[in-house]
């Protein structure tokens, strides 16, 4: 029987090779280590946050190939070889993302630490194509919280994006 | 949070040896529910994990009337897909209710079908009393909060709710899973692939261990059908049914025919009803029919304090659906 998993130290932990924000990096895990604390503690990315590490929040929202996901229920080790893109990632060159830039003239946020995902998951929802309405953006960004309850803010910072992004 | 070994599984075979062959083996696909129960609720202390998400099951296939869903298409994909959403709104409905956006990019079709209760007892190992996380303690559900609770096919023994809603209109559809044991593959109805608690809460479907679900067929329905899913819930979004109902139904005439009922949020395994469409089939679009109908679907309930209003919100559920498709054009 075939058995090509990645394996070292007893089987507890793996070797996972991880293109972050476009950089390699290979990193030996313990299993039980979650995308989100790989990002975290491991690569010092601390953008993405951890709130409820439930996957109810979507305060730790990151790409995953393009896909954005909940970094706090994915094994790190479950993304060897793929690419993922945070909040550090979008603006690499300290030049905020339209996205960005829109939430800081919308004022959407108050505390701000559910903004890197709430961020990650508007970038996403534009490229799906899912900002058409208000009710559109609602509904998809279903899964970002907001304690402070700057959601018609956050609305009306994609609203934005997406009228610029129709514009061109 | 015990230690465990990680096995990328590359293929099919292996996967299911993998996982035959050890007892405290656990697939993991998706991960929204298997990571949860394990990192973070502590229910669940598998230690192998074998990471079934490479293997080549992501394919949607047409052959004639049947799509043919890999078990490891993700929800978003499969709500993408053209048959899904010009010819089964249904399906698209239920899986587009459900969860989240980033939930939907990682959770599968096979580990939807097969997702653990989301009862908040049997997830808070702090709870002595789970007859499905400890068989013979008892079911604090009964006595405790349990609006979100099962009201067809529950007993003293469980009360917790099968929480998918694509297995609402899958079930209602005749779908059926093809399953991959060590050496042998057998097809069964969804219908039969979920087992009511009883006395055993434990056993939730008739897999043996390591028995991995490959592909599911989902039958199309015949050109002219009207279908859809209504979900009732407390948030309008990202959140669990109160009560839904996946309906599809064809009217000749003025006359209803090939109904397909089924509910979500009220039953311990997803819940077709008979019952309704043998009132609907053939009987004329009213609004007595579809009470009629829900009459007859809802009915040798047990319920507790807190989900006794579901009896009454199911059956308007259905009407509901019954009336919002049978007024479109």
């Amino acid at each position: 029987m075939r058995d090509s998993g990645k394996r070292a130290e007893g089987g507890r932990s793996s070797t996972v090779s991880l293109t972050v924000n476009g950089s390699g990096h290979d990193l030996t895990l313990d299993n039980r280590t979650t995308l989100l604390d790989a990002l975290r503690e491991h690569l010092a990315l601390t953008g993405s946050k951890k709130g409820c590490d439930q996957g109810a929040c979507g305060a730790c929202t990151v790409l995953v190939d393009g896909r954005r996901v909940v970094s706090c229920l994915m094994l790190a080790a479950q993304c060897d070889g793929r690419e993922v893109t945070t909040i550090e990632g979008l603006s690499p060159d300290g030049v905020l993302h339209p996205v960005q830039e829109a939430f800081v003239r919308h004022d959407g946020l108050q505390c701000g630490y559910c903004t890197p995902g709430q961020v990650m998951s508007a970038v996403a929802l534009l490229a799906e194509g899912r900002a058409g309405s208000d009710q559109e953006i609602r509904e998809f960004m279903s899964g970002n919280v907001c304690r402070c309850g700057a959601y018609p803010n956050i609305v009306a910072a994609i609203r934005e994006v997406a009228a610029c992004d129709a514009a061109v | 949070m015990r230690p465990f070994e990680y096995i990328r599984a590359d293929d099919v075979a292996s996967a299911v040896g993998l996982v035959s062959s050890d007892p405290k083996a656990h697939y993991l696909a998706g991960g929204t529910t298997q990571i949860d129960l394990m990192l973070k609720d502590g229910v669940l202390e598998p230690e192998r994990l074998v990471d079934i998400t490479r293997l080549p099951l992501r394919g949607i296939r047409r052959h004639g009337d049947v799509l043919h869903v890999g078990a490891l298409v993700t929800m978003e994909e499969l709500a993408a897909d053209v048959t899904v959403t010009e010819q089964l709104p249904l399906v698209r409905e239920a899986l587009l209710g459900g969860a989240s956006t980033q939930l939907r990019n990682m959770a599968t079709i096979g580990g939807n079908l097969l997702q653990r209760t989301r009862c908040r007892y049997f997830r808070d190992p702090t709870v002595l009393s789970c007859n499905k996380r400890s068989p013979g303690s008892g079911c604090a559900a009964i006595s405790g909060a349990a609006r979100m609770h099962a009201i067809l096919g529950a007993s003293m023994h469980c009360i917790a709710v099968h929480a998918s809603d694509l297995c609402v209109p899958l079930v209602a559809l005749d779908a059926v899973a093809h399953i991959q044991g060590v050496g042998a593959q057998r097809r069964i109805p969804l219908a039969d692939l979920y087992v009511l608690p009883g006395d055993r809460p434990d056993v939730e479907n008739v897999l043996q261990h390591g028995e991995l679900l490959t592909t599911i067929e989902i039958p199309l329905l015949p050109a002219g059908t009207r279908s859809g899913y209504l979900k009732i819930r407390d948030r309008s979004s990202y959140e669990f049914a109160l009560t839904s109902a996946a309906v599809a139904l064809a009217i000749d005439d003025g006359v209803i025919t090939h109904p397909r009922v089924a509910f979500g949020g009220v039953g311990t395994i997803p819940w077709r009803s008979p019952e309704a469409e043998a009132v609907l089939r053939g009987a004329s679009v009213n609004t007595q029919t579809f009470r009629a109908a829900a009459d007859a679907a809802i009915h040798d309930t047990f319920t507790v304090t807190g989900t006794a209003f579901k009896v009454e919100l199911a059956k308007r559920t259905l009407v509901r659906i019954l009336q919002t498709l049978t007024e479109a054009g």
